[in-house]
């Protein structure tokens, strides 16, 4: 059999494929994204999309499992924030075809604002739940989950971690099954949530996890791995791997494939057979306190804590005090944030921003994050996703409540994040006249994600061309009476743009309009700055744009020509004209 | 774990750090190995730093290691083979590229770039460095210095007979790049003695 090496996103989009997945909608999201990214390539068997927002993707795809159909949401941790009000419901009505959310949790935070453990969104929405623990298990419990799914009547979480999401590991396929749609009827008694139903659908959800439970105590997605007597570990996901290598050889693992609900019998015995048993789990004891409630005696996070990624070396250091024999070197790396990239649109944004100090500015998830990382400092806060607008209106309505009049608060927010969950900011801000200015940073792709299209950008997930969504149509709809669309690299109409605004006697908004630099089909206008030694006076002032093209070395300015692409905002800055773009 | 290596690729992201994993795990499975890569995606590839692990052997179990577990680090940039310096097994390799990148940090003055980064590594661990970058542009294109970096990486591993690496590389990069590439390759393979 033909072996592939993929990441656990790779596999999961195999899984949906070869368990006969037909209908598949996401919003992008570190570290999920490469599941949707990998389904056009089984477009022929599957309809796969991005929709506007985690919430929106939820309900897709939970339409097509009403209708009959195996079906597929999938989203970052913080995604099923948004799209909590869906599942929670789903999981009392219950599925037609097979429904499976994909959660892609986050430990160590590589690139999200929380590390939230969204096991306990199984817990509390009484979701069944599998967590794959390499890629293969990946392809392997998402044809489980859409089998647990229609066998027990409920939509099944799987849950992965950035480490299972992002690792490669070696896979074989299988075949895609195919599963026939029944024509669609109606039944108003299951889909429709309304009291009277939804206190009979409960008690069924209820009942069916009583079953679950039975279920996970004999199924194969659990296992016993008996080494030996003295220390036993039970352990899930990726936790499961770092367990492996950092225990020692005669220990006994229960290896957890379905973490909810439990296999608490299973758990008892294994239990039973073992001197010592530890809990190895990363984030929160979710596993251990209801382990510890069963009254099954066990140790876990009072050795492994509660923050952050585990690996096998601290496993090792944490249990059994074994310190890593690493070397103290005498000379020790600086800091290396991420920041904007030469050329990023946003820079020229942010530099006007970071000019003026009675400028409140709340911000947004996405690159523009990295405009509130010194030099350009120029954000107040970050919450999550569509926050930028709403934070702002709450700002300045306490402003204005404690008459803190001299400050100017502004909302901003991306392309993607705006018809994600900003559009109905800003109709908060319009509609209850806020005392801000909404800015939208168009630069026509979701950027930090990795460049997946949204309904600004004109194409599909599935590369078809769809007709735009007009931002500024959308904010004249809302009421916005002055529509300002300008260039942030050109920094003196940027400056003119916000003046303007904030002189307008009409509700006001701002679109800072340039193309992400790394879009690949758009043709951009690039070039290289170079600095006149003679004219540079070393005043440092191209350094406050933060561009990681522009150091200054021995007083002069000095501009790295393999990263610089000509964008001018250095230049546009130096106040000796010392800069100046070459072709 | 025992009989498991480990390789820890860092650098900046953008350096191709990803590409050169994919060689040296094509090979390794080529050679019949259980293979396991760890990549990062997402905010930190936005000029931060970045590692790519790559664990193989008979059987692997974790994807990723932590500190004093590596068996050889390769750095695309100087400082960040001494930021990840201590994930590497007191008797570990160190391929570094002698080519300084500022950080975001030290270009806006907030920071500066430390002295003596190879000077350092040398003192404490078998480390071979060479200008991949110098050697990449003579090739014709600085984009392949990540390959060059690759072909220095075996033969300090030694690893020179578990694959044929320059139909690996073929294999891995766009056909229109594969030249290069393997120039590239015999380039790092020879630059460290």
């Amino acid at each position: 059999m033909e072996k592939h090496l993929l990441t656990g996103n790779e596999a999961i989009a195999r899984g949906a494929y070869e368990a006969g997945v037909k209908v598949a909608s996401a919003y992008p999201g570190t570290p999920s994204t490469e599941i949707f990214e990998n389904l056009p390539n089984y477009k022929e068997a599957l309809y796969s999309e991005w929709a506007p927002n985690e919430k929106v993707a939820t309900e897709v795809a939970y339409g097509a499992s009403i209708a009959g159909m195996r079906s597929l949401c999938a989203m970052k941790h913080v995604g099923l924030n948004v799209a909590a009000d869906p599942v929670f419901t789903a999981a009392y009505n219950g599925v037609g075809g097979g429904f499976v959310i994909v959660t892609a949790d986050d430990p160590s935070m590589h690139s999200s604002q929380n590390e939230q453990d969204n096991r306990y969104y199984a817990k509390s929405a009484k979701l069944p739940m599998l967590e794959p623990s390499d890629s293969q298990e990946c392809l392997d419990f998402m044809k489980a989950a859409y089998d647990i799914s229609e066998r027990f009547d409920v939509p099944v979480l799987l849950r992965t971690t950035t480490r299972v999401a992002h690792s490669k590991s070696i896979v074989t396929f299988g075949e895609r099954t195919e599963h026939p749609v029944p024509e669609y009827k109606r039944n108003p008694a299951k889909n429709i949530a309304s009291p009277a139903n939804a206190v009979r659908n409960h008690a069924k959800l209820e009942a069916a996890f009583v079953e679950l439970e039975k279920f996970a105590n004999e199924s194969e997605l659990n296992r016993v791995e008996m080494n030996g007597n003295k220390i036993g570990v039970v352990s899930a996901s990726i936790a499961y791997q770092y367990a492996k290598d950092a225990f020692p050889e005669d220990t006994s693992f229960l290896k957890l494939g379905m973490t909810n609900p439990l296999p608490m019998e299973l758990i008892r015995d294994f239990a039973s057979k073992v001197e010592k048993l530890y809990i190895i789990e990363e984030l929160e004891p979710f596993m251990e306190e209801q382990i510890k409630a069963a009254g099954i005696e066990c140790e876990g996070k009072k050795y492994t804590g509660l923050l952050y990624e585990l690996n096998p070396q601290l496993i090792k250091e944490r249990v059994f005090g074994e310190k890593a024999d690493g070397v103290e070197l005498g000379v020790k790396a600086v800091s290396r944030p991420p920041a904007l990239c030469p050329g990023c649109p946003h820079r020229g944004f942010f530099y006007t921003m970071s000019r003026h100090k009675d400028f409140v500015v709340a911000g947004d998830i996405g690159c523009y994050t990295l405009g509130g990382s010194a030099p350009l400092s120029a954000i107040d806060s970050v919450v999550c996703m569509g926050g930028g607008f709403s934070v702002a209106m709450g700002l300045a309505k306490a402003f204005e409540l404690s008459g803190q009049t001299d400050k100017k608060v502004f909302g901003i927010l991306g392309d993607s994040t705006f018809f994600h969950s900003g559009m109905t900011g800003a109709v908060e801000i319009a509609y209850n006249k806020g005392n801000v200015i909404p800015i939208v940073l168009d630069n026509s792709i979701t950027g930090m994600t990795g460049h997946q299209d949204n309904p600004g950008s004109g194409y599909t997930l599935q590369g078809d061309i769809a007709e735009k969504v007009r931002i500024e149509d959308v904010l004249a709809a809302y009421g916005y009476k002055n529509i300002i669309i300008v260039d942030p690299q050109d920094l003196k109409a940027m400056e003119k743009a916000v003046q303007d605004a904030l002189a307008s006697d009409v509700p006001a908004a701002i679109i800072s309009r340039r193309p992400c630099i790394m879009i690949k089909r758009i043709k951009h206008d690039f070039g290289k700055c170079e600095v006149d030694a003679s004219k540079c006076i070393g005043c440092k002032m191209c350094l406050k744009v933060g561009c990681p093209a522009v150091t200054v070395e021995n007083k002069k300015a000095r501009i790295d020509l393999t990263q610089c692409v000509g964008c001018t905002v250095c230049a546009q800055v130096c106040p000796k004209g010392a800069i100046s773009r070459k072709e | 774990m025992a009989n498991t290596k480990s390789a820890l690729l860092v650098g900046v992201g953008g350096q191709g750090a990803i590409l050169t994993a994919k060689v040296l795990v094509n090979g390794l499975m080529k050679a019949g190995y259980d293979v396991k890569m760890s990549e990062v995606h997402g905010m930190s590839q936005r000029g931060g730093s970045v590692s790519t692990q790559v664990h193989w052997g008979e059987k692997v179990n974790s994807p990723v290691i932590g500190k004093g577990a590596a068996d050889i680090i390769v750095a695309f940039e100087k400082m960040e083979a001494v930021r990840y310096s201590d994930y590497l097994k007191p008797d570990g390799i160190v391929v570094v590229n002698d080519y300084e990148m500022a950080s975001s940090s030290i270009a806006a003055g907030l920071e500066s770039y430390p002295e003596g980064c190879i000077e350092e590594l040398k003192k404490h661990f078998s480390t071979y460095s060479l200008n991949a970058a110098e050697i990449a542009a003579s090739l014709g294109s600085s984009k392949c210095m990540n390959i060059v970096l690759f072909g220095s990486m075996v033969k300090a591993l030694g690893m020179e007979s578990i694959a044929d690496w320059e139909t690996v590389i073929r294999e891995t990069v766009p056909a229109k790049f594969a030249e290069l590439n393997i120039n590239a390759y015999r380039a790092g393979h020879t630059a460290v003695k």
